[in-house]
């Protein structure tokens, strides 16, 4: 054996460099983590600093004035707020009931496993497909034949305000339509996953007293995984509102109000999506202020969905 | 020994025959139905969608529309191509990439190694929640207000730079998520062992934990950029268009994506740009799909 | 096979499968009326599996299979045309964990009766379901509390109440014990001495002097580890009065089995 061999060991006693890649990770890290605050900070910064100048100008009237005109450099966005509120959540009114039945579907066992399989499987596939690729077969495929339904709506029903005007193509309704497919995919995923956290034990007790599968699901199941899908349901909502390619595409982004659902109208992300690319001066300002009341509504909504679930959660 | 009946009733009175006209066997019945069509409705735009496009662009590959630049409008059906959409798609979304990994990952690990459940871990993960629910077009319009119109790189406007920095604030909170989830579902005794042998942290973490985590984050990762591969709000106002091919300045000018000529020629009059429209969902779709394939392919190799 | 008036429930030549593999084999079993009647045997012999197939819950496992006939009353409930919700209002069931609904005590108790479309006073018949499973000292100050509320042997006390107030005819229990301190289970074994004079039990337990403390009859289950070597399939040993089986069992195997958990 070889008498010099003693530093086996040369790193028992930690060297600076080592102590100083320990230290640096961990402050890399820290700054990764950070910058999620950072971002969420700049957003509303940038965008509020933007839209300061339209907000001293207009106010509050800016919301409650529907005259939306580049030329006279005049600006009022309800008929943008109004478009998103009303699109998503009739949209949702569609959504609801196909998402939540298809996660029942999915989660109990009237037909074979593989077919339920293939029916979550495909539907999660419809949320992967690109927003805008979505409005390119709502414009050319999806509008051209849903056509007749509407003017039927507006020759039987027209003396409803909401079916008030003549279809002319792009429109409100349609609008809802493609909302509705865009968002069923959250609502499935997430109720379905809820619905699967039920535990066997209350599904048992149930049929255990002899109740029906229908009486279990909602006597028992759906309460028991109510705050999961509400939370879906809101985050759907979130999502909804702040969808933009596929609206912009199909919805004809006219700021003229209408309460027919088959006129054209526009949402707040479709406005931006339109008019942000060429608009110069108090526009930008204008349009920053409609972001900004965008960023709000949706911050909302998923701050009380993050916080209804928290809630509902604690009681189970 | 005849005291068994053959029917399902007992000689006691005792009736446990399934009674379909019974009211509660007919709701329940309906009810069954009525979940299985919904989910049928459920599942028919899907089909539709991907029949469409699998038809109507399928019927427009050709070489030549992966090697030309898009024509001017009102030019001949059949000509022109989408390449320089497809090449630009490619450069915007790795360039995103690039820039969300290290801080979506880095960020990842501060909250499940460092930080735990302590209260700057939940702020963080509440902050990432609500960045995930920032629509897409407030991150263009962001981008616009804080690097297009300051001219803040290098004094360009619309720029592939700008594009692919609004699209990895979109990545971000999904690769955060999944890192920080997929780092807190390996064994804590795997960790242990590590710095129990005086490993430092910094190798306990990125020799042992993030390589028994890598499926999970890869999932993350490829999720978020078949996400960003379609987008297109953020980028029509930072990235905006363009009919050439990008070269080397093209960091900073504007560049063509697939998405955003999808938009562009799908409200464009002309047959020949709709066309153009269609042929680059077509790819767009295959792009995306394989992209969410391989990550479920992924995940299921985590979950083993 | 000897079938009386006084059976309840017969098991002929029944064998249940769990997606191919045998649980249980070639069972021959006459369960009598109006007693208590214990399943024992080691764990994995399939007894829960037998007492499951009498209110069709196995139904509820995917790839269960049944072949057979299990008779209740002299009716066949496996054949086509049996609704499995009669079936389980007929026969009710406790489990191994407590499993109220997440709903109040009074409502755990109402659910139940409702469905089954029970019309007279529900709050008398809550009141007298919760003293018969003697648990309405506890819960009758809460009643609107929430059935999670209380602890682990009164929750178990709730879920037999919630079963008599369906009035059921036959009462299975799939080790209603096992989750639960002594104190508890001395009290819920209380509560089966009263329960028997009304109904038919049958108890499933891993505990030899609860059988011995609370059944009439008892049937002793062995598993044996089939070829294989993948699980195992349980059969019928020995079935007799209680004080039979305890004190002078015919078959080697249950003298072993008893002798070895008693010393």
């Amino acid at each position: 054996m070889n008498t010099e061999s003693k530093p086996i060991f040369k790193l028992r006693k930690r060297s600076d460099t080592e102590k100083l890649i320990d230290k640096s990770f961990k402050g890399l890290a820290l700054i990764m983590a950070n910058s999620v605050a950072l971002i969420l900070f700049a957003i509303f910064l940038v965008i509020f600093s933007g839209s300061t100048e339209s907000m001293a100008r207009y106010g509050l009237q800016f919301i409650t004035t529907s005259d939306w005109n580049p030329v006279l450099d005049n600006y009022g966005a309800f008929t943008a707020i109004y478009g998103t509120i009303t699109t998503s959540i009739l949209s949702l009114l569609i959504a609801v009931p196909l998402g939540v039945g298809s996660a029942i579907f999915i989660t109990e066992d009237f037909v074979p496993i593989k077919i339920r399989n293939l029916v979550s499987n495909l539907i999660e596939l419809l949320a992967a497909i690109p927003s805008v690729v979505l409005g390119l077969w709502a414009i050319f495929i999806m509008e051209p034949f849903l056509r007749p339904f509407f003017l039927f709506l507006n020759k039987f029903l027209g003396w409803l305000p909401i079916f008030g005007s003549e279809p002319i193509g792009p429109g409100i309704a349609p609008a809802i339509i493609i909302l509705a497919i865009m968002i069923l995919p959250i609502i499935t995923s997430i109720s379905r996953d809820s619905l699967n956290q039920v535990p066997q034990n209350l599904r048992l007790a149930a049929y255990g007293v002899g109740a029906t599968r229908w009486t279990t699901i909602f006597i028992v199941i759906l309460p028991a995984a109510i705050s999961g899908i509400i939370g879906g349901i809101l985050l759907a909502l979130g999502r909804a509102m702040g969808e933009t390619m596929a609206v912009t595409m199909i919805i004809g982004n006219s700021n003229n109000f209408s309460w027919s659902l088959l006129a054209p109208g526009n949402t707040i992300s479709a406005l931006l999506a339109n008019q942000f690319g060429e608009a110069d001066g108090s526009q930008v300002s204008s349009l920053m202020y409609a972001g900004f009341i965008l960023m709000i509504l949706t911050l909302l909504v998923n701050i009380f969905a993050q916080w209804l679930v928290k809630k509902i959660r604690l009681k189970y | 020994m005849d005291y068994i009946t053959n029917n399902s009733v007992s000689k006691l009175g005792i009736n446990l025959k399934f009674n379909p006209t019974n009211k509660r066997n007919i709701i329940n019945s309906l009810l069954s139905l009525l979940a299985t069509i919904f989910a049928s409705i459920a599942v028919i735009p899907l089909l539709l969608v991907i029949g469409y496009i699998l038809i109507k662009g399928g019927a427009q590959i050709s070489i030549s529309l992966f090697t030309q630049l898009p024509s001017p409008p009102g030019d001949d059906l059949g000509a022109g191509g989408i390449g320089n959409a497809i090449q630009g798609t490619f450069i915007i979304t790795i360039l995103a990439t690039l820039i969300a990994v290290p801080i979506g990952v880095g960020g990842g690990i501060y909250l499940a190694e460092y930080s735990k459940n302590g209260s700057f871990a939940k702020f963080i993960r509440f902050g990432v929640n609500v960045l995930s629910g920032v629509p897409s077009i407030i991150a263009g319009v962001f981008i616009y207000g804080m690097i297009v119109s300051t001219r803040l790189i290098l004094g360009s406007n619309f720029s592939a730079t700008a594009g692919s920095i609004a699209l990895s604030i979109l990545m971000l909170p999904t690769i955060i998520k999944t890192t920080d989830e997929g780092l807190k579902l390996v064994s804590d005794n795997l960790r242990k062992g590590a710095l129990s042998l005086g490993a430092t942290k910094f190798t306990s973490i990125t020799r042992i934990t993030l390589p028994s985590a890598f499926n999970a984050i890869a999932t993350g990762i490829i999720l978020s950029i078949a996400r960003a591969a379609g987008e297109t709000a953020p980028l029509i106002f930072t990235a905006l268009f363009s009919y050439y091919w990008a070269d080397s300045n093209s960091l900073l000018n504007p560049i063509a994506s697939l998405s955003v000529l999808i938009y562009n020629f799908a409200l464009e009059p002309y047959e020949a740009q709709n066309q153009l429209a269609w042929a680059a969902s077509f790819v767009l779709i295959i792009l995306v799909l394989f992209l969410s394939m391989l990550s479920r392919w992924l995940s299921r190799l985590a979950s083993r | 096979m000897s079938y009386n008036m006084n059976t309840c429930i017969s098991f002929e030549n029944v064998s249940i499968k769990y997606g191919g593999f045998d649980a249980v084999r070639n069972l021959y079993l006459d369960i009598p009326k109006g007693k208590v009647t214990a399943l024992i045997g080691p764990s994995g012999c399939g007894k829960s599996t037998v007492l499951r197939s009498i209110n069709r819950m196995n139904d509820l496992i995917v790839g269960c299979t049944i072949t057979g006939r299990v008779l209740y009353e002299g009716i066949d409930l496996y054949s086509p045309e049996i609704d499995p919700v009669e079936v389980r209002r007929m026969i009710g069931m406790v489990f191994q964990q407590p499993n109220p609904f997440p709903k109040s005590i009074y409502e755990n108790i109402a659910f139940g009766a409702r469905i089954n479309g029970y019309t007279g006073n529900m709050d008398q018949l809550v009141e007298e379901s919760l003293k018969k499973a003697a648990v309405w000292e506890e819960c009758k100050d809460k009643l609107n509390e929430s059935g999670c509320s209380l602890s682990g042997g009164q929750q178990q006390r709730l879920c037999i109440a919630r079963t008599i107030a369906t009035q059921p005819d036959v009462i299975l229990m799939d080790e209603p014990c096992s989750a639960l301190d002594p104190i508890s289970t001395l009290k819920i074994e209380e509560t089966m001495h009263e329960l028997k004079k009304e109904y038919t039990i049958i108890i499933v337990t891993h505990n030899m002097q609860q059988a011995v403390r609370v059944s009439d009859m008892t049937a002793f289950y062995n598993a044996e580890a089939k070829g294989g070597g993948t699980g195992k399939v349980g059969y019928l040993v020995e079935f007799n009065d209680t004080e039979k089986i305890f004190n002078s069992p015919k078959q080697q195997a249950t003298k072993d089995y008893i002798s070895g958990r008693f010393g």
